[in-house]
């Protein structure tokens, strides 16, 4: 027992230490910038100033007095909806993909992995890039759908749509894998014991694949949310950055806005909002544990 | 008294591919009925429980579950329930919720549904472990549960595949006793898959013997233990001595035959077109033994022994042949027959079955 506990000291001492110089350090150094007088010119003064923080919710009034003012909010609420958007369309087509793989020859299984991952091959930027040329004006998607005998459409580009689209092909990958493992594991058996009780394609989904999946789909949504609420990139180029995300938010505030304190302070509440994530899923997975057994 | 049809097999085979699992095979279960599909691995009796179970679907042939055909259905519009090998519970729910899950699909309401669980579950002995999940059991009881599962929506015709195959031995006998006093109970058509015999012979109302993916005999089980109808059968179910003979005239179910030993007997016969070779077949146990040299008709010579508790196999070499007996050991550490000692064999000449090669 003390042989462990001196061992979780001393011999992960160097775990300690790159953890502590890669995570902790930046994200206190963060957290000071939120709390620090704004510069200038951009940049900071250390201070301990709560301003930021009730930037979030409040403006200052003509004399002074606060006034409650929901823009950013309404911008954490819009970045949270459409990461759960994303995540649910990401499971809804993950599921039929995983199955599919999980269901091929085994001969084909390593390579059909190995094509969910090969986009992670190609830099983020030149993959959203890419979907510019396929949704642009007169690009591939219009060029198909005009093949097809479509008639005119106004461009998808730059709407919602295209943001969603790039989002859901950029995290898709981190959704399939895990479902994928938990599919493989699924005995085929308790398949062919549903149908045999009387139950059809949808009740075998919802009551034994569904439930005995969801291991790999709750790690798939924690997997695809996190960074889905953070993305920067498609709001940007596919959104046209119309409507401001939170990372786009924090983006324009250490950039244009000159305003660290204030985007380090949405960072900071962006990180909560992921740490409160990551803590339910940690208690319901370890309620289900108990459940088991 | 008259009963009806529960399943009815026509003509059914199955290929994967090039290769042929099952060939023509055909056979009619009654209802109420404990039908055993016997064979060794491999010769298609999962295949054969999975088409009627509706997993596979013949290549060829008909199905018929009361009469109605049903190779078209999909498996949960057939009224035929599974008790899996593996069991197949579902590990994510509850025992009674793994027993109810049948009842729900079949639209059952809450309070039936219920009252069924409560009455499965005092079946199969399992009332106070309704709340528990199946990997809190035994195998024992998640055999039990698998059953009562199976059992619930009172399906036409229950199929069990080597449901037993998974318990230890003593914990095997038990089951079987249960599972054939839980047939008699529900009335209900039971088609039971083994590769085991002695669990086949014990069970069974009627067995159908596979093997090389065609049916070999169906009979009772004293018709297949004591009447088979060819050598793959006698080989199969039970120990037998085969030795080469030639037929020399045939009348009737009877055949007069000279065994290598040149004895002349008159035997019951299976399958024969007419004289010429043909194969005998006489079971260990059939054959007396004595250990003064004379008195029976043939001498011979210890050359082994086998001590199994209830039972001494000997091996017994006469005039070259090697034979196999069994004597029961009647009384407590009874010396028996060693090896090297010489012994008088007796057999009755209709305990001898004459096949055709
Ligand atoms: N899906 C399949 N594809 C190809 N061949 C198969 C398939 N299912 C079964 N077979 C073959 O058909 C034959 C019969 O298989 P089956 O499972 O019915 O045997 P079995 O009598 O149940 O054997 P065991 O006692 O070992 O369970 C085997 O040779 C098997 O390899
Ligand atoms: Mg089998």
């Amino acid at each position: 027992m003390r042989a462990l506990t001196s061992f979780r000291l001393w011999g992960l001492a160097p775990a300690w230490v790159l953890m502590g110089l890669t995570l902790i350090v930046p994200v206190a150094i963060v957290a000071g910038v939120s709390l620090a007088d704004r510069g200038p010119y951009g940049g900071f003064d250390w201070a301990l100033n709560f301003g930021s923080y009730r930037e979030i919710l409040f403006t200052l009034g003509w004399t002074d007095e606060l006034e409650f003012a929901p823009k950013y909010l309404v911008i954490i609420a819009r970045t949270l909806g459409y990461g759960l958007v994303t995540t649910a369309i990401c499971m809804a087509l993950a599921l039929p993909v995983a199955y599919v793989i999980a269901n091929a020859r085994a001969g084909w299984k390593p390579f059909l992995v190995y094509l969910v991952t090969l986009p992670f091959w190609v830099s983020m930027i030149v993959r959203v890039y890419a979907w510019l040329i396929i949704l642009g004006n007169e690009g591939l998607a219009e060029k198909a759908w005009k093949f097809l005998g479509g008639g005119d459409v106004d461009t998808f580009l730059f709407t919602n749509g295209a943001m969603l689209t790039g989002m859901v092909y950029s995290y898709i990958p981190l959704m399939v894998l895990p479902v994928y493992a938990a599919i493989e594991k699924l005995d085929p058996a308790l398949l062919e014991a549903s149908h045999d009780l009387y139950g059809n394609r949808w009740v075998t989904l919802r009551r034994v694949i569904l439930p005995l999946t969801w291991p790999g789909l709750s790690a798939g949504a924690i997997l695809v949310f996190v960074p889905a609420i953070g993305t920067v990139l498609e709001p940007m180029l596919l959104g046209g950055g119309r409507q401001m995300m939170m990372g786009t938010l924090i983006q324009t505030q250490f950039g244009g806005g000159r305003n660290w304190p204030f985007g380090a302070a949405i960072a900071m509440v962006l990180m909560a909002m992921v740490v409160v994530v990551l803590l339910l899923n940690a208690r319901r997975a370890a309620a289900a544990t108990e459940a088991r057994t | 008294m008259a009963r009806g049809k529960a399943v009815e097999v026509y003509n059914v085979s199955k290929s994967f591919g090039t290769y042929q699992a099952l060939d023509q095979v055909s056979f009619t279960i009654q209802e109420n009925e404990f039908f055993t599909l016997l064979g060794p691995s491999g010769c298609g009796k999962t295949t054969l429980l999975r088409m009627i179970a509706g997993f596979e679907s013949p290549s060829e042939g008909a199905i018929l579950l009361d009469g109605q055909q049903i190779e078209t259905l999909p498996p949960h519009r057939r009224r035929v329930n599974t008790v899996f090998q593996s069991y197949a519970l579902f590990p994510h729910m509850t025992l009674a919720q793994n027993i109810a899950f049948g009842l729900e699909n079949l639209g059952w309401d809450r309070r039936r549904r219920r009252d069924r669980v409560a009455e499965m579950l005092e079946l199969v002995h399992m009332t106070p472990f309704a709340g528990r999940r199946p990997a809190q059991l035994s195998g024992g009881q998640r055999q039990r549960i698998a059953l009562a599962r199976a059992l619930a929506p009172e399906p036409q015709v229950l199929l069990l595949d080597e449901p037993l195959s998974a318990l230890d031995l003593k914990l095997r006998q038990a089951m079987r006793d249960e599972l054939k006093s839980l047939q008699k109970k529900t009335g209900i058509t039971f088609i039971f898959v083994t590769h085991d015999q002695e669990e086949a012979l014990d069970m069974s109302d009627r067995i159908c013997v596979l093997g090389q993916g065609r049916i070999q005999q169906i009979g009772t089980p004293s018709e297949i233990y004591e009447d088979p109808e060819n050598r793959f059968v006698a080989d199969f179910i039970g120990e037998t001595n085969f030795l080469e003979a030639e037929v020399l005239e045939l009348a009737g179910g009877m055949a007069r035959i000279r065994t290598p030993f040149g004895l002349e007997i008159t035997a019951p016969q299976k399958g024969l077109a007419g004289p010429g070779p043909a194969t005998l077949s006489l079971r260990p146990e059939k054959i007396g033994m004595e250990s003064q040299a004379e008195g029976h008709l043939l001498q011979g010579t210890v050359t082994g022994r086998n001590y199994m508790g209830g039972f001494t196999h000997y091996t017994v070499d006469v005039a070259g042949q090697s034979l196999r007996v069994s004597r029961r050991n009647a009384l407590s550490h009874a010396e028996g027959h060693a090896p090297g000692q010489p012994v008088s064999l007796g057999f009755r000449a209709d305990s001898v079955r004459v096949l055709a090669q």
